[in-house]
């Protein structure tokens, strides 16, 4: 066996060595890697900043993959020497490893400038798992933080930063933020984009000093002007880690020089990575470093065939929900380069396209990047661009689809909930010509379930209905037939207070029971509960105030806040099951109890009984706070979770969402009470609270997206409040808010709720506040029903004999 | 055939239906808004009370898996694949603020 040892843990030193295992190969492998951590994915530290990934989400290979594969691990060791003729290498910890081939991965470094002050306390580089970690135990809302460098990796620390509530400034050397990727008017777009997020810009600023007695308090700019800072990120450029192929005596210009092999000026070593220089070039990105561990892995296991050629540079990422994309040349000024340009201020959308010799040459795009493929594709092809010269800034109208549909067997179920297989659908559509979603439901049933097969559904009648209409607009009802979006605009601006006015008025005057209930939630909704309201508009569950069983009686749930009840509650609700002979007694997942089985004649009787509030469990409403024992009892508890759970069920309780609406607030990160997979959560640890929405564990399991990091109970619980009346005004009726966070994207809803102006922020508080005071408690309705609201009729005169 | 009188039509509102239990038969009044009707109270589907469904226009649908019953002819509107027999509807008409109801013996033996 050969001894091939690998100096670097990283990306590519890993994933050259993944290539090499797939191969057939004769070596016994050691990997160096001066990090603690296992092999992980650097690109997604920004994503563990923002609180979307934790450092688990980010391994790529767990410490059994190196097991499994039979290489050895050294991590957490750091190789100081390399011995090229004794083909040893030293590690800080004394020990000397031999080597039959060495492959040198060392990646690079922050480029830290040397500023007077840059030791200070608080400045950070950002670069590593362990940067990460410490910007944010550092970072709390509020905290001005300093980014200096506007390139890349700078605007996603700061990102990151301004997701953790941090009040961020970039400071940049150059007129224009990433001025290597983009043009100066790209550069502006992308400026401009920031600054309405929040983010402060400074350009052209050369920072001569970091101020502060110790821990940094400011930055001094060779203008004269400053700012001040609590942290400051040095985000200045990375520099290629050569030490070590210097110490083994290869050649190294700014890295070190490797060939198309990938190999370096002596035979047993080679090299990967951002340490690499080759051709003159050096390499920040992660798809050409990837192409080059292919190429070297070939070489190494007697393959020496492939070669690495270089690369497009092209670079896509999003900051702060902004689009940005980048390749070729931006280089206007070369002689033959054509400039073929698009732009719409107000979308904040700016495409710029290079073109030589008819060939694509160069692309900037900014807020819209969903044509990146078809560039990409086009820069390495080299392809001809005269056929596609009428398509160059936007793609043409799509094509066939249905390939994969085509590929199921007809005996696929594609609609579990109602059992309609691929084979039912067709023959609908062939019998009876089918051609819109609308007709297949009605035909077949399909899709009028839980709906997750409707993607499915339309992609299916798109391939087979020879006369597939696509459905106008995602429109509520064919009764009333507008987006929702649309009409909550028409209950807003036209004044109308109850559902048979829409109706009348926008509709066909009947409504259906799709239509009606949701605009019954519409109009209580925008009018904060100030209108008219219709009962025969919604479900019967909320005529009468519980749930419809499948045999017609009812189930109640009284409300029992937090999850806490008393021994006089419980006696009552035993005295009440005895009383009115409830068939059965259950508890339910949201820790209440559940009397079934109820007939609706003794609804009002028993609520009078147990004179106990609407558990609201019957309806798309808020339903309850799920809580764990907390710091009370608990000895791990770190936050009182009771007291936090009742009072944000008191504050929310009664009120009406567009879809039932179920919170959980635990103690510790343990998650007893799996706040994490609620729409709402309050996730306690040592010292604040993590806001977490749109969590689901139905159909489908979702983790909660982190909302926002806050100190202090109270400012938990009224960014929860900021995120529900975010939800009940945007989310579209019988929209989980799951599929809602999906669909807007924790950032926007993060920039419109937690991080919006302040005076947005009040607003919104003040709106649920007056739907709060004109909400009640639904079994009240008892001490004066409507007409034969729960009655049975007796006619009034008996049947003739 | 004879006419029974039911029940006040204040006690449905309009768009409403109302359970009605006249000696063995379960039946439902609903209040379409412009007139009653009178339709027996049980979805041919799964037996559901379809006078506790929501009503639009002169169909109510069921409020336990939402198909959709025309209160005049007692047809299944919706699903139309359905090939469930219709529910059985019944002559109502409204005098003096009263709905009545007629049954006839054969009805009335059922």
């Amino acid at each position: 066996m050969r001894r091939l040892v690998v100096v670097g843990n990283g990306m590519s030193g890993v994933a050259c060595v993944e290539q090499i295992l797939k191969f057939n190969h004769d070596f016994e492998i050691t990997i160096f890697g001066d990090e603690t951590h296992v092999n992980y994915n650097r690109i997604l530290l920004s994503s563990v900043l923002a609180g979307e990934k934790t450092a688990d989400d980010i391994v790529l290979n767990e410490i059994d993959w190196y097991r499994k594969n039979g290489i050895q691990p050294r991590l957490g060791v750091r190789i100081d020497h390399v011995d090229s003729v004794a083909r040893t290498v030293t590690g800080a910890d004394g020990s000397v490893t031999g080597y039959d081939r060495l492959i040198l991965a060392t990646g690079s470094s922050a480029f830290v400038p040397p500023i007077p002050g840059i030791d200070k306390k608080n400045v950070h580089v950002f670069r590593t798992l362990d940067d990460t970690r410490a910007l944010l135990e550092k970072s709390r809302p509020g905290c001005k933080a300093v980014v200096i460098g506007g390139g890349l990796l700078g605007l996603e620390a700061a990102r990151g930063l301004q997701v953790q509530g941090c009040d961020v400034t970039v400071v940049h050397l150059a007129p224009t933020l990433m001025e290597r990727q983009l043009d100066p008017t790209g550069g502006a777009y992308l400026a401009g984009k920031m600054e309405k997020l929040g983010v402060r810009v400074l350009l052209s600023r050369q920072t001569q000093a970091l101020l502060g007695n110790g821990h940094v308090q400011g930055l001094r700019f060779a203008c004269g002007t400053e700012v001040d800072a609590d942290i400051v990120v040095v985000a200045a450029g990375i520099r290629p880690n050569v030490a070590l192929g210097r110490s083994a005596g290869l050649e190294v210009h700014r890295g070190i020089v490797v060939n198309d092999f990938m190999e370096t000026s002596d035979s047993h070593i080679h090299a990967v990575g951002e340490c690499t220089e080759h051709r003159g070039q050096i390499f920040g990105l992660v798809a050409p470093l990837l192409d080059q561990g292919k190429v070297l892995a070939s070489t190494l296991t007697g393959n020496r065939g492939p070669v690495f050629t270089g690369a497009t540079d092209a670079t896509k990422l999003k900051i702060m929900g902004v689009d940005v994309f980048s390749a070729g040349s931006i280089d206007e000024s070369e002689p033959g380069v054509e400039v073929i340009r698009y732009e719409d201020q107000s979308l904040g959308i700016y495409k710029k396209l290079l073109v030589k010799d008819n060939r694509l040459h160069g692309v900037i795009l900014v807020g819209d990047a969903s044509d990146d493929h078809r560039y990409t594709q086009w820069l390495r092809q080299g392809t001809d661009l005269a056929p596609h010269r009428r398509h160059l800034l936007f793609p043409p109208p799509a094509g066939d689809s249905g390939s994969d549909v085509a590929a199921l067997p007809d005996s696929e179920t594609i609609c579990g909930c109602m059992g309609v297989t691929k084979g039912d659908i067709i023959q609908a559509v062939h019998q009876h010509g089918i051609s819109t979603m609308g007709q297949l439901k009605d035909r077949t049933r399909a899709s009028t379930g839980c709906g997750s097969c409707g993607n499915l559904c339309s992609r299916l009648l798109k391939a087979v209905a020879p006369e597939f209409e696509e459905d106008k607009q995602k429109v509520l009802c064919p009764c009333v037939p507008f987006p929702q979006e649309k009409l909550r605009d028409i209950v807003r601006s036209q004044k109308l207070k109850s559902v048979q006015d829409v109706l009348d008025i926008y509709g066909n005057g009947k409504g259906c029971e799709v239509c009606k209930p949701a605009l019954s939630y519409i109009v209580d909704m925008v009018w904060c509960g100030d209108h008219e309201e219709d009962r025969s508009a919604r479900f019967i569950n909320d005529r009468v105030h519980a749930n419809i069983q499948k045999d017609g009686t009812f189930s109640v749930v009284p409300r029992m806040r937090g999850g806490v009840t008393t021994p006089a509650e419980l006696r009552k609700i035993a005295d009440v099951a005895d009383k009115y002979n409830v068939p059965m007694v259950k508890v339910t997942g949201s820790q209440r109890l559940d009397l079934l089985g109820v007939k609706k004649a003794d609804l009002p009787k028993i609520w009078a009984d147990l004179d106990m509030p609407s558990g609201q469990a019957y309806t798309k409403g808020v339903r309850m706070v799920k809580t764990c024992v907390g710091s009370t009892f608990c000895r791990f508890g770190t936050q009182d979770s009771i007291s936090a759970g009742i009072e944000l069920e008191t504050r929310l309780e009664n009120l009406y969402t567009p879809h039932k609406f179920k919170m959980g607030v635990v103690g510790c990160p343990r998650n007893c009470a799996e706040a994490t997979v609620k729409d709402l959560g309050l996730v306690g640890q040592e010292g604040n609270w993590q806001v977490v929405v749109g969590g689901a564990a139905g159909k489908g399991v979702r983790k909660a997206d982190l909302l926002v990091t806050v100190e202090t109970t109270e400012e938990a619980l009224e960014a929860g409040s900021l995120f529900f009346q975010y939800y009940r005004e945007n989310a579209n009726y019988l929209e989980r808010s799951y599929d809602f966070v999906e669909r807007l994207g924790i950032e926007k809803i993060r920039k419109e709720t937690v991080y919006a102006p302040p005076a947005t922020r009040q607003a919104l508080l003040e709106r649920l506040s007056k739907a709060k005071d004109k909400s009640y408690d639904a079994w009240l309705e008892r001490l004066a029903p409507r007409p034969s609201q729960f009655v049975e009729i007796q006619p009034m005169e008996p049947m003739p004999v | 055939m004879k006419w029974i009188r039911v029940t006040a039509t204040e006690n449905v509102p309009p768009r409403e239906g109302r359970a009605l239990r006249i000696g063995p038969l379960s039946l439902a009044v609903f209040n379409t808004g412009d007139r009653f009707l009178i339709v027996e109270n049980r979805c041919p589907h799964g037996g559901g009370p379809l006078a506790d469904g929501i009503v639009g226009g002169n169909t109510v649908t069921c409020p336990l898996h939402n198909w959709r019953i025309c209160l005049e002819s007692g047809t299944v509107a919706k699903p139309c694949e359905s090939q469930a027999p219709s529910v059985r509807t019944f002559p109502t008409k409204v005098e003096n603020g009263i709905v009545l109801l007629a049954l006839d013996e054969a009805q009335a033996a059922a």
